[in-house]
């Protein structure tokens, strides 16, 4: 099932069972997403990645690149639509840039500069979320978790562990961790588990390496988002 | 506590996929699941404790903290809320010596709402530990609270409090006419499977859940997958507001939509079924079993049915408070024992359902009316209804009419008819489909009822020109928000920012610019959500928006722009801290 999909207009060769975003980063063509990964069971939650295939809204990064497909990514319409679904994942968490020792490496900055999103034009959740700073080496802030599931996946598919999970339901959906106490301190977490450096927000840090680059010299401080994930993605080509 | 879970994990032969059932029977001992239950379930089924917090936080039924020994849940529905739930609330709330929302400090008794509990047509109505409690008037509650006090168990309670009526009104094509045990099984099998499937074709029964997807392609795609194994399943979380259809159809049509299940069986090669009950419908549960039993001994479930070669079985399983397990994706989740998180599309239930098998989820009311089409062929139902909705639909019809309750109606029949036949007057407007349908106002009263103009899955609720347009769009807004399940960003924040955007404008807070802002996350919600919740949870805003714009408009403040923060009230805690209540100490917000 090899075959051409055309987006914006530019035909995209695909490889069969590749996504509609595996076949853009191949070919090129940056398609905003957090909760997606190269090398990562996709996920379709945050949906910055909703593309228009035939007409129809569907996740780039789950849905199957098909012969013949018309997809749309760039159009006014959906820039304007991931721009606020980047600001709902602002206002739901609470997310304070300047002071955050993530900040030129956050991949949700990253995409909101992408986006041009000046503002958080949402009313704020002021969501009371706790902060796990529990282990020697490695820190939770569910502040700025966004619950894109990386860190989940990354344990159980890379790390052969099942540290991380989401709990609740909706608005109150949470970021938990298997360890009878609930903290970090107590799991079985390594600071080498993939799972610790995949977080695309501060949520996850490890300790002591904040300042090591000065801001000002980080990596999205210089270059857009799209130009270093086409970069590092491309390059994971499966 | 240890032998108690050790017995409930070999009940459920100690697998994983059965937790959400493990887990309803350790709330049912514990009112909740205490830490310990998990760690030796985490080590029972080999799972991490994290998969059972995740499914134990996911449904509203299932609890980590206490409840009350007797756990009472007032249905919050807005039907409900027009018979009164807030006096309940606030009966039992006072009589009991329980806040809502609390457990009672000696843990006895515990008072909470919950989403519609399916009993709209005998309403104000309940849940005491799952059971259902209905027309909770005075001497009612009154009864209830002497039971709690004295620490009757439930099983002492008198059955009075837990009578469910039918209250069918209008039977129609399917509800009138008598189907004998194994007729449809005997007529397919008798005329051939292939030829039942072309009377099912000729039909033309579409799904009764709403989306009405027709019913044979959805069973021979499934039937054409090849697979050693598929399933089918029967959708009994019927959890849209104003919906109780299927709780009637389980009650007294059991048998017949057992059978539909079985015909779907023989026709696409299926041995399990499931009915999965929503777990508001618990007190059906004994009774559904009893059919079950009843039909196996009649040699129409199990080892080579009516000898015709078919082995077919059908498994019970129980929700526990999820209106999204209603979604066909996360059903087969909910199934697995899992939160009810819709699945990514595709692969489709039809070729990836249950375990990853083929898997048919239909509606009760299609195995039902698939039944009756196996007996008397598919010229008998397409010759009822309109060109391309044949047959009938059963309605549940609530709110305010003289006769709420079941009545099935051929397809095309006006909503006028509807509303005369069920004594209706001085209508304002009738919610058609649920709060995710269509409100249509009452210069809409001849539209007809069908796929072609009105679709629904059977939720009919009726309000007259006393009723407030928008507390009863609040009170929807508001369900979605609740029952979000939070997977994906645009319905899971946007819900709550609908939530709050609606209540501002309604708390008189809000300006022009409001209702523009309110549209516009309309659209970003309909249109990027994952499945059907987030795509139509701001319905009941744009119809009535779009019907009602002076509704809205009357209640804004004349202003550009009003913040929906309270700048005085933030200042509340630095008063008290500075122990001063000066008028020095007040800010107004922007001009009175």
């Amino acid at each position: 099932m090899t075959g051409t999909i055309t987006i914006n207009g530019q035909i995209v060769p695909f490889q069969a069972g590749q996504t509609i975003i595996e076949a853009a980063t191949a070919a090129g063509i940056y398609i905003p997403h957090l909760c997606h990964k190269p090398g990562y069971t996709p996920h379709g939650s945050c949906k910055l990645c909703t593309v228009n295939v035939n007409g129809r809204n569907c996740s780039a990064c789950t849905f199957p690149a098909v012969d013949g497909q018309t997809v749309i990514n760039n159009s006014a319409e959906l820039q304007q639509d991931r721009r606020r679904i980047t600001q709902m994942l602002f206002v739901e968490g609470n997310h304070l840039c300047p002071s955050c020792e993530k900040t030129g490496n956050c991949q949700l900055q990253g995409v909101a500069y992408y986006l041009n999103m000046t503002d958080n034009h949402f009313p704020h959740f002021f969501a009371h979320r706790e902060m796990d700073a529990s282990h020697p080496d490695i820190l939770i802030d569910h502040n700025r978790c966004i619950f894109c599931n990386l860190c989940v996946r990354a344990s159980k598919e890379k790390d052969g562990k099942n540290v991380f999970a989401i709990a609740g339901r909706g608005i109150n959906k949470r970021l938990v961790v298997n360890s009878v106490s609930g903290l970090l301190k107590d799991s079985d977490v390594s600071i080498d588990d993939s799972a610790v450096h995949v977080c695309p927000t501060g949520a996850l840090l490890i300790k002591r390496t904040g300042y090591q680059v000065p801001i000002g010299q980080r990596i999205y401080d210089h270059r857009q988002i799209s130009e270093v994930a086409l970069f590092a993605e491309g390059s994971h080509e499966q | 506590m240890k032998t108690f879970i050790q017995t409930v994990l070999a009940e459920a032969d100690a697998r994983a996929v059965n937790l959400l059932q493990i887990l309803r029977a350790v709330q049912a001992r514990y009112q909740h699941i205490p830490e310990e239950a998990i760690e030796l379930l985490a080590e029972g089924l080999s799972i991490p404790r994290t998969q059972i917090l995740g499914v134990a936080e996911f449904y509203s039924f299932l609890h980590i903290t206490p409840q009350g020994r007797y756990d009472l849940l007032i249905s919050d529905s807005i039907t409900d809320r027009m018979l009164g739930n807030q006096f309940v609330l606030d009966y039992l709330a006072e009589r009991l010596a329980v806040q809502v929302g609390q457990v009672r400090a000696d843990g006895l008794v515990s008072l909470n709402r919950t989403s519609c509990t399916g009993m709209c047509d005998q309403g104000p109505a309940g849940l005491v530990n799952g059971l259902a409690l209905t027309s909770l008037d005075i001497a009612r509650l009154e009864e209830i609270v002497e039971l709690v006090n004295q620490q009757t168990p439930l099983s002492q309670w008198p059955a009075t409090l837990f009578a469910v009526a039918d209250n069918i009104h209008r039977p129609g094509l399917l509800l009138s006419e008598p189907l004998v045990a194994g007729d449809a099984l005997r007529a397919a099998f008798g005329r051939g499977l292939p030829e039942t499937l072309e009377e099912l074709d000729r039909s033309g029964l579409r799904g009764r859940g709403g989306a009405g997807f027709k019913t044979v392609v959805k069973w021979r795609f499934c039937a054409d997958e090849p697979a050693d194994t598929r399933f089918v399943v029967c959708n009994a979380d019927e959890g849209e507001p104003g919906t109780f259809k299927d709780r009637v159809l389980l009650n007294s049509y059991a048998s017949q939509v057992f059978e539909g299940m079985t015909l779907a069986a023989a026709l696409i090669g299926a041995q399990q079924g499931f009915l999965y009950l929503r777990g508001e419908y618990l007190h059906l549960h004994e009774q559904l079993q009893g059919v079950l039993t009843e039909r196996r001994a009649s040699g129409l479930l199990g080892e080579n049915i009516l000898g015709l070669g078919l082995n077919f079985d059908i498994e019970i399983r129980l929700g526990a408070g999820a209106y999204i397990c209603g979604e066909e994706s996360a059903l087969i989740e909910s199934l697995e024992g899992k939160p009810g998180i819709p699945r990514n599309r595709p692969p489709y239930p039809v070729t990836s359902g249950y375990l990853n098998k083929p898997t048919i989820v239909n509606n009760v009311e299609t195995f039902l009316a698939a039944a009756h089409i196996a007996v008397r062929g598919g010229a008998w139902f397409a010759a009822v209804g309109t060109e391309k909705s044949a047959g009938t639909k059963i309605l549940s019809i609530s709110g305010d009419c003289a006769r709420p309750g079941i009545y099935e109606y051929p397809f095309g029949t006006r909503i006028r008819q509807v509303l005369e036949d069920c004594g209706a007057v001085d209508v304002l407007g009738v919610q058609i489909g649920g709060p995710s349908g269509t409100f249509i106002s009452n210069r809409e009263l001849d539209r007809a009822l069908a796929f072609e103009d009105l679709a629904t899955g059977g939720s009919f609720i009726v309000f007259n020109c006393s009723r407030d347009i928008l507390r009863i769009v609040q009170n929807f807004t508001h369900f979605f928000a609740h029952e979000s399940c939070g997977f994906c960003t645009p319905c899971r924040v946007g819900t709550s920012l609908l939530k709050k955007q609606l209540d501002k404008i309604v708390d008189g807070h809000g300006s022009a610019g409001d209702v523009v802002e309110l549209e516009n996350l309309c659209q970003l919600v309909k249109h990027h959500s994952h499945c059907g919740l987030g795509q139509t949870a701001a319905n009941p805003i744009l119809s009535t928006l779009e019907r009602y714009p002076d509704v809205y408009e009357k209640q804004l403040k004349q202003i550009s722009y009003e913040p929906g923060f309270d700048l005085d009230g933030a200042l509340a805690i630095a008063r008290r801290m500075a122990h001063r209540d000066d008028a020095a100490a007040h800010l107004s917000q922007l001009e009175d």
